[in-house]
């Protein structure tokens, strides 16, 4: 056990060591936060595209969120109930001068500056999903239901040495709000979708029952019972280490979750279903860095042709 | 199954389990779930069972199954008071 968990450590060090040796990945100082080089962003806007192409035909409605959203909407969900250890808050100083006087003061002493501040109105995203649901609140869903396309930054507080474990990141998703078969069919469909396109920019591949990192004992509960379900499976590739595989990408089925918590309705009048497809923008580049190597320009052509690189 | 067992289960369960139906007019074998038990629900059902019978849940049997019905809480919980 001890064993494996160096062998994992190492790994994650060897290939974050790399990455940043090659100048892909740019440190800030705090574990899991990199700026990311050129090339690294070229990647992800070609992997857009490719996204873009493959969605094009269900013509999505395209929607952008910024990275922090309305605190009441977050209150509304029940991410504090289950993943808790994963907030992003954002906290801002609206003090007077002598407030400010003692902040200042604070920070030369290296005492808790962060006492002076408080709440604001908004919160890091948790995932690309949760700033839609509030635009589609107390409303009804025509009977085709809604497919939109959102892409944002989204924020999980777990600071890691595996360079793909990042604390910020980007998702990019197609949501599907509907019936509880429109749902499942969204699912099924993008979760095999999704290993098409990622095999054919040369991954490898394969996709795994899977759980949300619910927190704590109780948090067992409800992975096991999400298992049960089969609500969630992740489409996962080997980055930093072999033995571990990453989860690249999900296909999952929220039931009615989402729409009782904001009264989201399907014509027969019970709560929408929601199902989405997300993407990992930064883990599927470092997938592709690790299976291709670090030279886009020794990529296999057939690769570089799907992402027009 | 011991009686005072499922008493105390019904009033844990009226207490934490957030159920849209009343506890008295469920059945031991009654789905619960379908009675409007949460996955969040359960938990905080999991937590005060152990508070209240002294036992800890083993993950093995931290399922669904495990707290579908009064009887198989009931059972969980005797399987642990042994």
């Amino acid at each position: 056990m001890c064993d494996n968990i160096h062998d994992l450590t190492e790994a994650y060090d060897t290939y974050r060591k790399q990455l940043i040796d090659a100048n892909l990945l740019i440190p800030s100082g705090v574990q899991g936060v990199y700026g990311l080089s050129g090339d690294f962003e070229g990647v992800i806007e070609a992997f857009e595209r490719f996204v873009t192409k493959s969605g094009s035909p269900f013509n999505p409605e395209v929607m952008r969120f910024p990275p922090v959203f309305n605190r009441n909407t977050y209150l509304a969900t029940d991410h504090i109930e289950t993943m808790p250890d994963l907030m992003g808050s954002v906290h801002s100083f609206d003090g007077d001068s002598r407030a400010h006087m003692q902040m200042v003061h604070k920070k030369e002493q290296a005492e808790d500056w962060t006492s002076e501040l408080s709440p604001s109105n908004v919160m890091l995203v948790p995932a690309a999903c949760y700033p839609l649901y509030p635009t589609a609140a107390d409303t009804v869903l025509p009977e085709e239901g809604r497919l939109v396309d959102l892409r944002t930054f989204v924020f999980r507080h777990e600071p890691s040495p595996d360079p793909a474990r990042m604390q910020i990141f980007r998702q990019r998703e197609y949501v599907r709000l509907g019936t509880a078969e429109q749902t499942l069919e969204h699912r099924n469909y993008w979760l095999n979708k999704g290993q098409e396109m990622l095999s054919a920019i040369g991954l490898v591949v394969s996709s795994e029952l899977a759980n949300d990192p619910f927190f704590g004992r109780g948090g067992r509960v409800m992975a096991a019972t999400q298992q049960e379900q089969e609500l969630k499976f992740e489409i996962v590739a080997e980055i930093a280490s072999g033995e571990k595989l990453t989860a690249i990408s999900s296909s999952n089925c929220h039931l009615d979750h989402f729409g009782s918590e904001f009264n989201i309705r399907t014509q027969d009048g019970n709560f929408a279903h929601s199902a989405c497809i997300g993407f990992g923008l930064e883990r599927i580049t470092l997938a592709l860095f690790k299976k291709h190597g670090f030279n886009i320009d020794k990529w296999p052509s057939s690769v570089k042709n799907i992402l027009e690189l | 199954m011991a009686v005072e067992n499922i008493v105390r289960i019904r009033d844990l369960l009226t207490t934490h389990g957030r159920l849209s139906l009343d506890v008295a007019s469920l059945s031991d074998d009654s789905d619960l779930y379908q009675a409007g038990l949460t996955s969040l629900a359960t938990v905080g059902l999991m937590l005060s069972l152990e508070d209240g019978f002294d036992v800890e849940f083993p993950d093995s049997m931290l399922s669904r199954k495990t707290f579908g019905s009064i009887e198989s809480i009931a059972e969980a919980i005797e399987e642990l008071l042994e």
